[in-house]
């Protein structure tokens, strides 16, 4: 089955379009003053009489959230609209305290913007964004025991939505969008994206398609999956999806046009209850806010502000610093990373291939410890390091000054992520300092000659090969700190004396 | 009965306007707790078959009223310091229940004041308490206020109109200095014209709508019932200008209304709309209208014909876009987190419930016509044709305002009907407010002042519109026509067939 599904694959086209759910990191609510704080806070606590819903209150825009969002927007790519018009987005559910959510229908405030995605095979596809809007979050409802409960904490918090065009054709596609978006968010500081904690969240819309249908401009039915908490079970999902939906068409069924959840535990989608009838959300202007106006002025304002992003950090990485692709990478997903990284070559030096050794140390030795120290793979976590950018550069200064071997260099830092401590304070302390002295090394390499007197035989006999048993004991009773090029040639030297 | 107050020596505290009983405060003839007392006697003594108020805070009042007057020996003069005022019951009023007439609110105490009243309250105001209205405002007779209907001091048979009818009702017989209402298609102006007291919708945006339970967002606006046009100045002053809590609320800074009623009239060019003196209105409210307009023109006024062309069109327009907005104003109430709430086992079951029995019918009436105008499908014949019309009769009225400062026409067609007359028929109550829902429509601002009674001695009002933010304008023309006339000296007679 799986063999006859492969091949069939190829008949059938993936395509996918993406909404996305971003938590803007604003101090207070979308409408009202209400702080956004209400991580791990007592159910209702973080709420006022405008985002209860109560009567004759009115919202007033957060001029933050609007600003994160036209950010975002220039990020992407977008234009930004000159005027932006919310909406009432009518629907009945306790957890919306008003009846309605006030979101953006017409006249959103970006639109037709483009992210071009690099995917791990070194190709880039462009992903079209359709538009990208603000509105407020809801609250959240809690069934248990017979009773429904509502927080409404949540209720009012800015959100952004940003919508694709159905431009992914790959569930890898997905996962780098996904990725890539998260790492521009982080960048600019407007959402934490952190999916977990629900401050991103991602409905992929997936169908499939035939060439002939492609060739006619048509789609497949649209399946839209819902609670996906990480991006990998937004992978996982579309895979899944996919496969069920070639399979229903190869059976000669029919894909249904529904909505889905995401079930972790067992991998797959699951129906969630059909709607007896297409939603219709009554959209009508929120005459409680005038349209908003958006002056060039402010918009170049805040173009001029934008961060370098991620994909001309790593375009400058590879072409100022040639770094290999890998490591840019892996240094540019984060803006932590970059900024950390950035400061170590400010303090190591630009030249004679230094940033790369620096971003050797980084992506290998520093992440290393950080996997292996901090809470899950969160490279965040780089902030909290005790190390500083110019400890590390000094760090491989040491070794550059053959002061210590590499080897050595990753036991000091090892101590460092421990203690905070100067590299050079760390070798001189434990007394790590490379020996290059050749009375220390004479002397040990005769001891050692002396101790092993069946195995000199032999290396003299001709049985070269011993040459590396001694240059390992010589290694090992100078504790690693023999500077290895002058306890070679010491030995060789010794060894053929006789 | 007509009586005229002027016969008198001296006239009884509670019938005094709001301008007057400040004076006497001033000079001491008299204190705010001696004048609360008095209104509260007066209420005590009427209420009972005029039904004005839903409910009346007199342990509040007296303690406003002390307070006032320790102010005032303080050395303060706040505008409004001591004035014992009534404040429609669809505006929030912290710790004092609000229900906008409705069984659905029954028992909400808002923990938060309506920008307009806070201010009347920081100006030294006195609350008597909370007037009644149709429910959630709509209607034009109170006939539709879940709890009971007002009724009219002229004739206790008959209707003050509404939905400000409490408020109207209260003034006019003399159980308030003057009151708050507010109007969304004429719910200020109608029964005003119909109670003969003054009433005053400002442009929209003049005044905050924080606190103002939401009808029509884009209509609604707060405005004021009094005795004359002064008043009227008085209160605006307190109640205009920008508030950060609403975003509809115009920064523009407001002038000193008062100083704007010169009583000169001199060369002030008055529009007459042909569409406004139609058949089937009551004659004698024509000639009324007609008269009025004429002293104006002794005055000193010009008058000019004048056509706002997209008139008819104003009624339906006003019945989509106001509903569309309440259907989803009113989503709200769903029994969660205040107000009523059924009981029901099942959460679904106890927001159906809830609203069900919570919601009178016209109410329910709207919620379906809005809700309709805004589904897939008719949207765009509905609800955006509405917005596209309402944009012709705004032009209509710019237009107008290139020609003329002020539009004079009928408020109400009629004068006060009988109680009953109308419910079964919803478009006969609808068509009530053709004069005044335009003004709304159009964002501009108006006022109803007296101008003389019909046969059955019911009291006629007499429109000014004027363009928007020409307050200073319309209460100018209608303060010189007022000097000019004795209309608002008349009192009712509190006489009918009270329930
Ligand atoms: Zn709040």
């Amino acid at each position: 089955m799986l063999a006859a599904t492969t091949k069939s694959d190829t008949r059938y086209e993936l395509v996918v379009g993406m909404e996305v759910h971003v938590q803007l990191l604003t101090r207070s609510k979308m409408f009202c003053r209400c702080a956004t704080d209400y991580a791990g806070a007592p159910p209702n606590t973080r709420v006022c009489p405008v985002c209860l819903g109560m009567p004759g209150t009115l919202p007033v825009i957060n001029r933050d959230a609007v600003e994160a969002t036209v950010k975002t927007g220039l990020a992407l790519g977008c234009e930004i609209a000159e005027t932006a018009v919310f909406a009432r987005k009518n629907y009945t559910y306790p957890d919306l305290p008003k009846g309605y959510q006030i979101s953006q229908f017409e006249l959103p405030l970006c639109i037709h913007g483009r992210v071009d995605v690099d995917l791990p095979d070194g190709s880039t596809s462009p992903i079209r964004v359709r538009r990208v809007h603000l509105e407020e979050d809801t609250g959240r409802s809690v069934h248990e025991g017979g009773y429904s409960y509502v927080d409404l904490n949540r209720a009012g918090v800015p959100l952004m939505e940003i919508v694709t065009e159905a431009d992914i054709h790959s569930a890898e596609q997905a996962y780098a969008f996904l990725t890539g978006l998260r790492s521009v968010l982080r960048y600019l500081g407007v959402s934490s994206g952190d999916m977990e904690k629900g401050a991103m969240r991602c409905e992929p819309n997936i169908s499939v398609r035939t060439p002939e249908q492609k060739a006619r401009g048509e789609y497949g039915a649209k399946v839209e999956v819902k609670n996906l908490n990480s991006f990998r079970a937004v992978r996982s999902a579309i895979e899944y999806e996919m496969r069920r939906q070639i399979d229903v068409l190869q059976s000669g069924g029919a894909v249904e046009q529904v909505n889905m959840g995401w079930d972790e535990e067992r991998q797959r989608t699951v129906l969630q209850r059909t709607k007896e009838s297409s939603d219709d959300y009554r959209y009508f202007p929120e005459p409680d806010l005038p349209p908003l106006a958006l002056s060039r002025a402010w918009v170049d304002e805040i173009r001029a502000e934008l961060p370098e992003l991620p994909g001309a950090k790593r375009a400058r990485y590879i072409r100022d610093w040639g770094l290999r692709p890998t490591e840019a990478d892996a240094l540019t997903g984060e803006s932590l990373v970059a900024c950390f990284f950035e400061g170590a070559v400010a303090a190591y030096g630009e030249e004679d291939g230094k940033p790369q050794r620096m971003a050797n140390w980084i992506t290998g030795e520093l992440f290393r410890l950080i996997y292996a120290d901090g809470e899950g793979q969160d490279l965040r976590q780089i902030a909290d390091v005790r190390i500083a950018p110019a400890q590390l550069a000094a760090l491989l200064a040491l070794i550059d000054d053959k002061t210590i071997n590499p080897n050595t260099g990753k036991k000091v830092l090892d101590i460092m992520y421990a203690t905070g401590d100067d590299p050079q304070d760390i070798v001189a302390r434990e007394g790590l300092a490379m020996v290059s002295d050749t009375s220390v090394i004479d002397e040990a390499v005769a001891s050692i000659l002396a101790a092993n007197p069946a195995e000199l035989a032999r290396y003299r006999g001709g049985e070269t090969k011993l040459f590396g048993f001694f240059m390992g004991q010589v290694m090992r009773a100078t504790q690693g700190k023999a500077d290895p090029n002058a306890a070679r040639q010491r030995l060789q030297e010794l060894l053929d004396e006789a | 009965m007509t009586h005229d107050k002027t016969a008198q020596d001296k006239r009884a505290l509670h019938e005094l306007t709001i301008h007057a009983a400040l004076e006497g405060m001033r000079s001491g003839e008299f204190t705010s707790v001696q004048l609360t007392q008095a209104l509260l006697d007066r209420i005590a003594a009427v209420d009972g078959n005029v039904k004005a108020y839903l409910r009346v805070t007199a342990e509040k009042a007296l303690a406003q009223a002390e307070k006032a007057d320790r102010r005032r020996a303080a050395g303060d003069d706040a505008p409004l310091l001591g004035a014992p005022l009534a404040i429609k019951d669809v505006l929030a009023t912290s710790g004092v229940e609000t229900t906008c007439g409705s069984r659905i609110l029954q028992g909400f105490m808002p923990p938060y004041t309506a920008t307009a009243v806070a201010r009347l309250n920081d100006a030294g105001m006195v609350m008597l308490g909370k007037t009644n209205t149709d429910e959630f405002a709509m209607g034009s007779s109170t006939e539709n206020s879940a709890f009971f209907t007002t009724h009219n001091p002229w004739d206790f048979d008959r209707v003050p109109g509404g939905s400000s009818g409490g408020s109207a009702a209260a003034v006019a017989a003399d159980e308030a200095l003057g009151a708050l209402g507010t109007d969304t298609g004429g719910s200020v102006r109608q029964p005003a014209a119909l109670c003969g007291v003054v009433g005053l919708k400002p442009s929209y945006g003049r005044v905050s709508r924080f606190g103002l339970i939401a009808y029509g967002s884009s209509l609604d606006q707060i405005g004021t019932l009094t005795k004359d046009v002064r008043d009227a100045a008085l209160l605006l002053n307190v109640i205009a200008g920008s508030d950060p809590l609403d975003s509809t609320c115009l920064e523009t800074p407001a002038p000193d209304y008062t100083a704007a009623l010169t009583g000169d009239v001199r060369g002030l060019r008055i529009g007459l709309p042909d569409e406004y003196f139609i058949d089937g209105m009551q004659p004698e409210v024509e000639a009324s209208v007609r008269q009025a307009v004429a002293e104006l023109e002794r005055l000193g006024a010009e008058v000019v014909r004048i056509s706002l062309p997209n008139t008819d069109k104003a009624l339906p327009v006003y019945y989509l876009a106001a509903t569309a907005e309440a259907s989803a104003n009113l989503a709200r109430y769903d029994g969660v987190r205040f107000g009523y709430s059924a009981g029901a086992d099942s959460m679904f079951e106890n927001i159906r419930r809830t609203r069900g029995e919570g919601f009178g019918a016209e109410v329910k009436r709207r919620i379906m016509l809005g809700t309709y105008a805004l589904s897939a499908g008719y949207y765009d014949a509905y609800y955006l044709k509405a917005q596209q019309v309402r944009t012709l009769i705004k032009r209509d009225f710019e237009q107008a305002f290139t020609q003329v400062d002020v539009i004079a026409a009928p408020t109400s067609p009629t004068t006060a009907f009988r109680i009953g007359e109308k419910v079964d028929d919803p478009i006969q109550m609808y068509l009530t407010d053709i004069f005044t829902i335009s003004a709304n429509l159009a964002g501009v601002c108006a006022v109803s002042v007296p101008c003389g009674f019909d046969k059955a001695n019911l009291p006629i009002g007499m429109q000014l519109i004027g363009p928007h933010l020409g307050e200073e304008t319309i209460l100018r023309a209608a303060d010189a026509y007022e000097r000019a006339t004795d209309w608002q000296r008349h009192a009712p007679a509190l006489t009918g067939r009270a329930s």
